[in-house]
């Protein structure tokens, strides 16, 4: 239960003059649901963006299982074992629901252009098995009775449902989540909270980025917080909620804000 | 007003009419239908003989079945392939008639100038060979971003017609001649006179090209193109091979735009560089657009429309093309999707339905 | 030693190739403008330089009455008539390609954009009624009268059917350019006076040498050229930086939906956006006929793609790119097709161009418009 999953090490991540992420260690431990939070600009996302390769770290290492990502392609991370779902919805929007999760499943498919032309029987086995495994994923996320439905056409719940049936597509150890509860209402975020719990009990482990604290409080066993690209406490959701520099930090800007 | 909107939908609703119908009829009854159509279609060089229709489709001043085949067949071809690289895909290339350049020039150096090959022995090794200028253009260009590498194919269609150009072992301006026939076969001459046989050979060319594009299509690699067209990056978070796929894309592009070429040298029997300016390049990524990209049947479509409606319209001859212009920003203005958009999944039946139900309603 | 060596060779290619480079940058800089704001290649805009050329030759041989030969001698202009003839047909040549530019966007991009107006309705119905009289009769007076007639009641029709609020997917707007761009050049090649024949332009002035520099005779037209393809970037880097609607274009470049947000009319910018690049295509279009005495209902085509791989070149989107770009892009060709020989040079421009993207996949200079990097 204690395996490091992913390792976050002394990440810093500069954009021209901005530190976005500056000296970040964290790490994520095989089975658990850690809540990543922070308030706006944090440099939540760009953890997301590091640990996926959409950056190169400016410094420092990120790795999973023990081994380097710096190497790697994105697509051959997404292989290693880490999906993600992105905080401004990025669905496929011309395929359908189905299609869109297809992608996803497809990622740990082999038959190519030979295999499609002359539909192998290993083709064919393939792409029935990405059918029915996706058909699954949209029962799963409740949200199958669009599949055939393109995915722009689709209600905004949906859509949000939709990127993580996709994420899980990819069969991945590590799953992130960017903010998936965005813009729901409390009925719906509830639901959101369940689905995420069984996810966990399928034995994924679940990165978590969050803006309401009671969700995440709720969902997570472990919680760490960034504060303008540093992260300022790291533990039990009881203890983070307690602790005066997340207070100044996080709920004092949210006070504000509201 | 209302007159002409209340007319067009008339004219829809009897085509989304028929479509329901199809759709309903079972599938013995659909194949019957689909080997009738395929029949149709290759009596087509028969088609002026046909009272009343022969008036509408004939073309005044040149031979049909040339036109069929120089002109329909060969751009069908090429939009067919142009589409997987644009349509699907979403990489705009500027410059796919070099790759029909490619299809030609390899058939006429193998069979003519530097060689005596047969032609249905030219035809594999110059679409390889097609192909594997999609690898060199497509290795170092893909990582571009999609207007720098509209820029850098129109470079590439440049480039080849000038080097066949300027180069004696090319040809060079005065092309290359006597390029050699395809043999006969199920007893179709390939002769000078009679293009016929040419249409009969190019037809089963784009029936084979439509089977491989569809197996493609609906299967992991259309997904891929299609996602990477839609999103590139989240295409790859999501674990597709970008670079691999578009290369792919380019690469079967590079052999269908190369196949072309190899039936335009076989038919015409003498190339030379004025055969692919880079104006040809505009014209056909104009036939996919209009057509519908994204769609094969649209594709095919936009296709048989820019290579026969200058023919059919001979009347106005100086002003054809002026008029094909003003028809295209028309067509833009008004249906920016081309006449037969892409379909996602089964959904647009329903759409259309509703669409129709608002506008009736208003 | 090959004579490109020889150094006088070099200092010749080197001015020649500045004068035909700093026309690429001006016409590079339509383009680079309007990708720009639009995110679009204006592929039209080679022949909102072809109609700025035109637009020259009518101010010369019509406003002005100067024959092509007078009396067996070129009417050769000196002094202050020079002067003055030269920039009125400057004027002229840029309020042709400016205003082709401005109706052009007004038409085949403006309804695409979701916000097709009446103006555009108004010209599309004709068009419409025009090429659907060509099928009956075919007689130019005739078709203008029926499509006159036609027009109102179909552009009404028009204005009802544009999809007010959909942005078309790009493809459509570059198609639209294609056809726009065919359109206008045919129109010339179909009912200007000589049709598809090349136009000889009146020489103004005595194509002698103004001053010898490395022992290189500069002749007096590549410098007007070059000093007068600075003087119009150095005003248009003014207006892009110092003015209210300079700024206003430059916001819009940045990010269009917050500068409407906060209250810039962007429409007008891509209006002003628009005549900005006519302007430099008529300037650099009345350069050309100065060097090349000639023009041709197609001779934007090359020329613009040409302008296109400068602008790419230096940096797409980028104003300083498009100046880099154009020069680069002359003096390669010129030092190219002297090496390599002359039919050689376009090859040449696109393996520059392939090697430079190779190395700096956004340009020389990377793309920005926005980003106060004028
Ligand atoms: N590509 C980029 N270029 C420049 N700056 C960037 C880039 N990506 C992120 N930043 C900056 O890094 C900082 C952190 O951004 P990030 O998106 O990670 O915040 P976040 O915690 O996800 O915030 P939010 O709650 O709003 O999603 C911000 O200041 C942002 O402007
Ligand atoms: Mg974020």
């Amino acid at each position: 239960m204690s395996e490091v999953l992913l390792d976050f090490n002394n990440v810093t991540m500069q954009f021209g003059g901005v530190t976005a992420l500056n000296e970040v260690s964290l790490q994520i431990k095989q089975g658990e649901i850690l809540g990543l939070i922070g308030p706006n600009g944090a440099g939540k996302t760009t953890c997301f963006n590091v640990m996926t390769g959409v950056y190169a770290p400016t410094l420092g290492t990120v790795s999973f299982e023990g081994k380097n990502l710096a190497k790697l392609k994105r697509f051959e991370i997404t292989k290693v074992g880490i999906a993600r779902t992105f905080q401004n919805i990025r669905l496929f929007s011309e395929m359908t629901a189905l299609e869109n999760v297809m992608v996803g499943a497809d990622a740990r498919k082999k038959a190519s252009v030979g295999g499609a032309i002359l539909r192998t029987s290993r083709q064919r086995h393939e792409e029935k098995e990405s059918r029915e495994r996706s058909m699954e994923l949209l029962q799963f996320m409740g949200i199958s009775d669009r599949a055939e439905t393109a995915a722009r056409n689709l209600p905004y719940g949906y859509q949000r449902r939709l990127e993580i049936a996709r994420a899980l597509a990819t069969e991945p150890k590590l799953l992130c989540l960017d903010e998936p509860a965005a813009g729901f209402n409390p009925a719906e975020k509830e639901e959101l909270n369940e689905l995420i719990l069984k996810i966990r009990e399928q034995g994924y482990t679940v990165l978590l980025i969050e803006h309401d604290m009671n969700v995440v409080m709720k969902v997570s066993d472990r919680v760490a917080v960034l504060d303008f690209g540093q992260k300022i406490a790291d533990g039990l959701p009881a203890d983070v909620r307690n602790n005066p520099a997340v207070i100044a930090a996080y709920l004092g800007v949210e006070d504000n804000a509201s | 007003m209302s007159l002409v909107l209340n007319f067009w939908l008339r004219v829809t609703s009897l085509f989304s009419g028929f479509g329901e119908q199809f759709r309903a009829m079972n599938k013995w009854q659909r194949y019957s239908a689909y080997g009738l159509g395929v029949v149709a279609l290759y009596l087509l060089p028969y088609w002026p003989d046909v009272p009343v229709l022969g008036q509408i489709v004939n073309t005044p001043g040149s031979q049909f079945e040339t036109v069929l085949n120089d002109q329909v067949v060969i751009f069908v071809l090429i939009a067919l392939g142009l589409n997987v690289v644009v349509g699907i895909a979403g990489l705009l290339d500027l410059g796919y008639v070099g790759f029909y350049a490619v299809g030609a020039y390899v058939t006429a150096i193998l069979t003519s100038a530097h060689g005596n090959l047969p032609w249905l022995l030219a035809l594999p090794i110059a679409v390889v060979i097609s192909m594997l200028f999609g690898v060199i253009l497509g290795t170092p260009t893909l990582r571009l971003r999609g207007d720098y590498l509209a820029i850098v194919t129109l470079g590439f269609g440049e480039i080849i017609r000038l080097t066949a150009k300027n180069m004696d072992w090319l040809g060079a301006s005065r092309g290359i001649s006597n390029i050699k026939k395809p043999p006969s076969m199920f007893g179709l001459k390939f002769g000078v006179l009679d293009a016929k046989p040419y249409f009969y050979l190019g037809l089963t060319m784009v029936f084979i090209v439509i089977f491989i594009l569809h197996r493609l299509e609906y299967s992991r690699v259309g997904r891929a193109w299609v996602a990477i067209r839609e999103d590139e990056d989240a295409a790859e978070l999501m674990g597709v091979n970008t670079f691999k796929f578009k290369l792919w894309a380019f690469t079967i592009g590079a052999g269908i735009g190369g196949l072309a070429g190899v039936h335009y040298a076989g038919k015409v029997g003498f190339i030379n560089p004025d055969n692919f300016p880079l104006q040809l390049s505009i014209l056909f990524l104009a036939a996919v657009v209009l057509g519908g990209s994204g769609n094969m049947y649209g594709a095919i479509l936009g296709g048989i429309l820019v290579a026969y409606m200058p023919e059919r319209l001979r009347n106005f001859s100086d002003k054809r093309i002026l008029v094909f212009g003003i028809v295209l920003v028309l067509m833009m203005v008004f249906r920016p999707e081309g006449i037969l958009p892409k379909r996602v999944g089964n959904e647009h039946k329903k759409r259309r339905a509703k669409s129709q139900e608002g506008e009736v309603a208003s | 030693m090959p004579d490109w060596l020889i150094i006088r060779t070099f200092w010749e290619l080197t001015v020649t190739g500045l004068a035909l480079g700093s026309i690429y940058a001006l016409v590079a800089l339509g383009y680079t403008l309007v990708y720009g704001v639009l995110r679009l290649i204006n592929f039209a805009h080679s022949e909102i330089f072809m109609v700025g050329t035109f637009g020259a030759l009518l101010a010369s041989s019509q406003f002005l009455s100067i024959p092509l030969l007078e009396d067996g001698n070129y009417p050769y202009r000196t002094g202050m008539t020079l002067i003055i003839f030269l920039v009125f047909i400057m004027l002229i040549a840029m309020l042709f390609s400016g205003i082709g530019a401005v109706v052009l966007e007004r038409v085949a991009y403006r309804p695409l954009r979701g916000n097709g107006d009446a103006f555009g309705a108004v010209v599309l119905a004709f068009l419409t009624a025009f090429i659907v009289s060509l099928v009956f009769v075919d007689q130019a007076k005739i078709n203008v009268i029926i499509a006159l007639l036609a027009t109102t009641p179909i552009s009404y029709a028009y204005l009802r059917f544009f999809k007010q609020g959909r942005k078309a997917p790009r493809l459509a707007f570059l198609i639209s350019a294609i056809g726009a761009s065919t359109a206008i050049s045919e129109a010339v090649g179909v009912w200007s006076k000589h049709g598809r024949d090349q136009y000889q332009t009146p020489r103004l002035l005595e194509k002698k040498t103004l001053f010898t520099m490395f022992g290189t005779d500069v002749r007096i037209d590549y410098a007007i050229v070059i000093v007068g393809a600075l003087l119009m970037m150095i005003a248009l880097t003014l207006f892009v930086n110092k003015t209210r609607l300079g700024r206003g274009v430059r916001a819009v470049a940045q990010d269009a939906e917050t500068s409407r947000i906060l209250g810039v009319n962007v429409d007008l910018i891509i209006i002003v956006t628009f005549a900005l690049g006519g302007v430099m295509a008529g300037g650099a279009a009345m350069l050309f006929t100065l060097v090349y005495d000639q023009t041709r209902f197609n001779i934007g085509f090359i020329l613009g793609v040409k302008s296109f791989t400068a602008a790419v070149l230096g940096g797409i989107g980028n104003l300083k790119g498009a100046l880099l770009g154009g020069l680069l892009l002359g003096l390669v060709e010129n030092y190219g097709s002297a090496i390599f020989g002359g039919q050689w040079k376009d090859v040449i421009a696109f393996v520059v161009l392939l090697v430079v993207l190779m190395f700096r996949p956004t340009g020389l200079l990377g793309e920005s418009l926005g980003k106060a990097r004028v």
